[in-house]
């Protein structure tokens, strides 16, 4: 008589960050706005080469341009031509006017990634009497296309770059607020109810006003990072700071100490990472409202300056009814907006929903 | 109760100096003032413009003016408005009421919107009707208020049923108190429901899981199990205990309207205290900003105060901490 012993195999444990994965996956909603923003960001990296024109290319025959798409002739993309008529900005298409639309088509100096000098585009016609203008062009004749990708480096690196600083700033803070308690806490967390009591919007002018007008355009880009951050780490801060004073009673915490671990040894190695689900979750949900700060800061004409494009300061230009009626294009920008918001919302709920170790 | 509510009007005042301080700083510390820009003007004599500096004190250093600042404000006076050549009180509370005004409109329409639909999503939860707000509200949770008050005064423009902007038409002087009224009324709606949408979807969302949550408690089963009516056992029992967490995110939403309010005012011509602020930083006339700044702080903060009272008043659990 032979006993048959089955042995089960349990599958091997699953880290944490699989588990993530695996829950994250199932989520198509949240998955469909990491897509888009991975597709946004790449091509904000390559605007230089995907975008026709040079963000401040003006054309004096172009003023509210309407937009231009490359049509069929053929097995060939051709673009038309339009020509301007008498009166306020009119355009009409001439017919039997084509010229075949090119791929890597040498046109305007850039620089690829920031410093490789390149001059190939992804397309283009390579004569300047057949544009290309694909969402129009603007007041000053200036392709919205162009500006809305060389824009995007702007508002899509701001949001990244703010949180970076805000969030480290805020865990760092917080955490020593929570891990110290006692005065340093009471102090700390004073000056952030301070800071979250004043309205973003309001307390963004008044740091607005420290900085001097007339800076550089980097300048300009840092100044409204700072500013931003400065409004955003305070809220970071608190929740930290939350999390910090019930980790302290944990008993790995109280181990770390008896260990003779230093107090910011245990702060960096073993509280903030316990908050890390936390942070990721909070930063992809914040990530918009940067966005929407450097926007209202462009909008109001106190961030980015012209010539250089930033999606606030393209809508600026829609602010006049008469011009948004007539040549609703100038709107695009706002469509940008709009769907990298949605997309960083998606992602965020999905995230959240995965770092939720309960949920299925 | 009355001792919680002398303690949160005792921690305000506090806060109110710090932010006014805060502030303060912030001109302080910014570039030129009004007065430079006075400097470069050749009909106006530099000794005018000293003594001019020494009328408003601000020849002598910040901490010094804020101390005469605090001063008046503390008498009812917020000084006199460079750029506006008139009393800043007046003006401040014009503005004020503004703010105010609309704010407390879209709060109206916000809450009354998205309570109804947050229970109708909750209680007919995957229907359509659920996966419908869940789409409107992730849409209303991504418009910026910048694109929505561009698209509502396009519309205003396109159809002429509203108003393209500021809070009353021209003639408005000589109309009788009743046409006044619609006037101003008619010129409120619009900025107000695009103030309300981008608050709705957030509070909605909140109401579906809050009423969600509370349907699984065990007093609902039970409520369920002696045969009380669907409509009894979701309005009387759950609804109420669902609603507590909403006063929570009161204060939070309150943050929001005004930031919201801010922009509307900016772009809608609507003469708030959003729109006060960016026209005194244009003037650099900088006690109108730190003015403005500490009334709309001071606004904030008495809508916390009100959100706070109501979960007193609904939760008795937080009048004993």
């Amino acid at each position: 008589m032979e006993t048959a012993i089955t042995i089960v195999e349990t599958p091997p444990a699953l880290s944490p960050w699989r588990l993530f994965w695996h829950r994250l996956r199932r989520r198509k909603i949240a998955l469909t706005g990491g897509v888009t923003l991975i597709f946004l960001y790449a091509v904000a990296i390559f605007a230089g080469f995907i975008a026709p024109y040079r963000y401040d290319q003006i054309s004096d025959n172009a003023f509210f341009h309407p937009p231009v798409w490359p049509g069929l002739q053929g097995f060939r993309l051709v673009v038309p031509r339009s020509e301007q008529m008498p009166g306020d900005f009119v355009y009409r298409q001439v017919s039997n006017d084509t010229r075949p639309l090119h791929f890597f088509v040498r046109g305007g100096k850039y620089k690829l990634l920031g410093f490789i000098p390149c001059s190939i585009h992804l397309f283009g016609t390579d004569d300047d009497n057949y544009p290309v203008y694909l969402f129009g062009a603007d007041q000053f004749g200036r392709d919205i296309f162009s500006r809305l990708l060389y824009g995007s480096q702007v508002s899509l690196s701001i949001g990244v770059v703010g949180i970076l600083l805000s969030f480290s700033l805020g865990m760092i803070v917080g955490g020593i607020a929570g891990y110290f308690a006692g005065a340093a806490d009471t102090v700390i967390m004073r000056f952030c109810e301070l800071i979250m009591s004043i309205p973003a919007l309001y307390l963004i002018i008044s740091l607005r006003n420290v900085f001097p007008p007339g800076m550089s355009s980097s300048q300009v880009y840092a100044m409204i990072i700072v500013i931003l951050s400065f409004i955003g780490w305070a809220s970071m801060a608190r929740v930290i700071r939350g999390m910090a004073l019930s980790l302290r009673e944990q008993p790995f915490i109280l181990a770390a100490r008896s260990l003779g671990q230093s107090h910011l040894k245990i702060i960096y190695r073993h509280i903030l990472p316990n908050t890390f689900s936390y942070v990721i979750v909070a930063a992809t949900l914040s990530v918009p409202y940067y966005i929407l700060g450097e926007v209202v800061l462009s909008f109001l004409g106190v961030g980015i300056q012209e010539p250089q494009a930033s999606w606030g300061l393209m809508l600026n230009a829609a602010q006049n009814t008469e011009y948004m009626q007539r040549f609703p294009w100038l709107l695009a920008p706002g469509a940008a907006i709009f769907i990298t918001v949605l997309a960083f919302n998606f992602l965020g709920d999905g995230l959240r929903d995965a770092a939720d170790a309960k949920s299925l | 109760m009355w001792s919680y509510i002398l303690k949160r009007l005792l921690h305000m005042i506090p806060l109110l100096l710090g932010v006014s301080l805060l502030t303060f700083l912030l001109m302080a510390l910014s570039p030129g003032n009004y007065f430079t820009a006075l400097l470069q003007n050749p009909q106006i004599s530099p000794d005018t413009v000293a003594r001019l500096k020494a009328q408003f004190h601000l020849d002598r250093p910040w901490y010094v003016q804020y101390v005469f600042w605090i001063k008046n404000v503390l008498s009812g006076n917020f000084g006199y408005s460079m750029a506006y050549k008139i009393s800043a009180t007046s003006l401040i509370m014009a503005r004020l009421w503004n703010t105010f005004l609309l704010s407390f409109t879209a709060l109206i329409i916000a809450w009354g919107i998205a309570i109804p639909l947050g229970v109708w999503a909750a209680v007919r939860k995957d229907s359509w009707v659920d996966h419908a707000c869940s789409l409107f509200a992730f849409v209303g949770l991504s418009v910026p208020d910048v694109l929505l008050s561009l698209l509502a005064l396009w519309f205003a423009a396109a159809t002429g049923w509203f108003p393209v902007g500021g809070s009353e038409s021209p003639l408005n002087d000589f109309l009788s108190p009743a046409q006044q009224f619609w006037d101003h009324v008619h010129h409120l709606v619009l900025p107000a429901i695009v103030l309300a949408a981008s608050d709705l979807a957030g509070i909605m969302r909140r109401m579906r899981s809050c009423l969600l949550d509370t349907l699984r408690a065990e007093y609902v089963t039970a409520a369920r199990a002696r045969g009380l009516g669907e409509g009894w056992v979701i309005y009387k029992h759950a609804l109420r205990n669902a609603i507590n967490p909403l006063l929570t995110i009161f204060g939070y939403s309150l943050a929001s309207l005004l930031s919201g309010a801010f922009i509307v005012e900016n772009i809608m011509a609507w003469p708030g205290l959003g729109r006060l602020t960016v026209e005194a930083f244009f003037a650099k006339d900088s006690y109108l900003v730190v003015d403005s700044v500490v009334m709309a702080t001071a606004l904030l903060v008495a809508g916390n105060f009100v959100a706070d009272l109501l979960l007193a008043w609904s939760d008795p659990r937080i009048r004993l901490k």
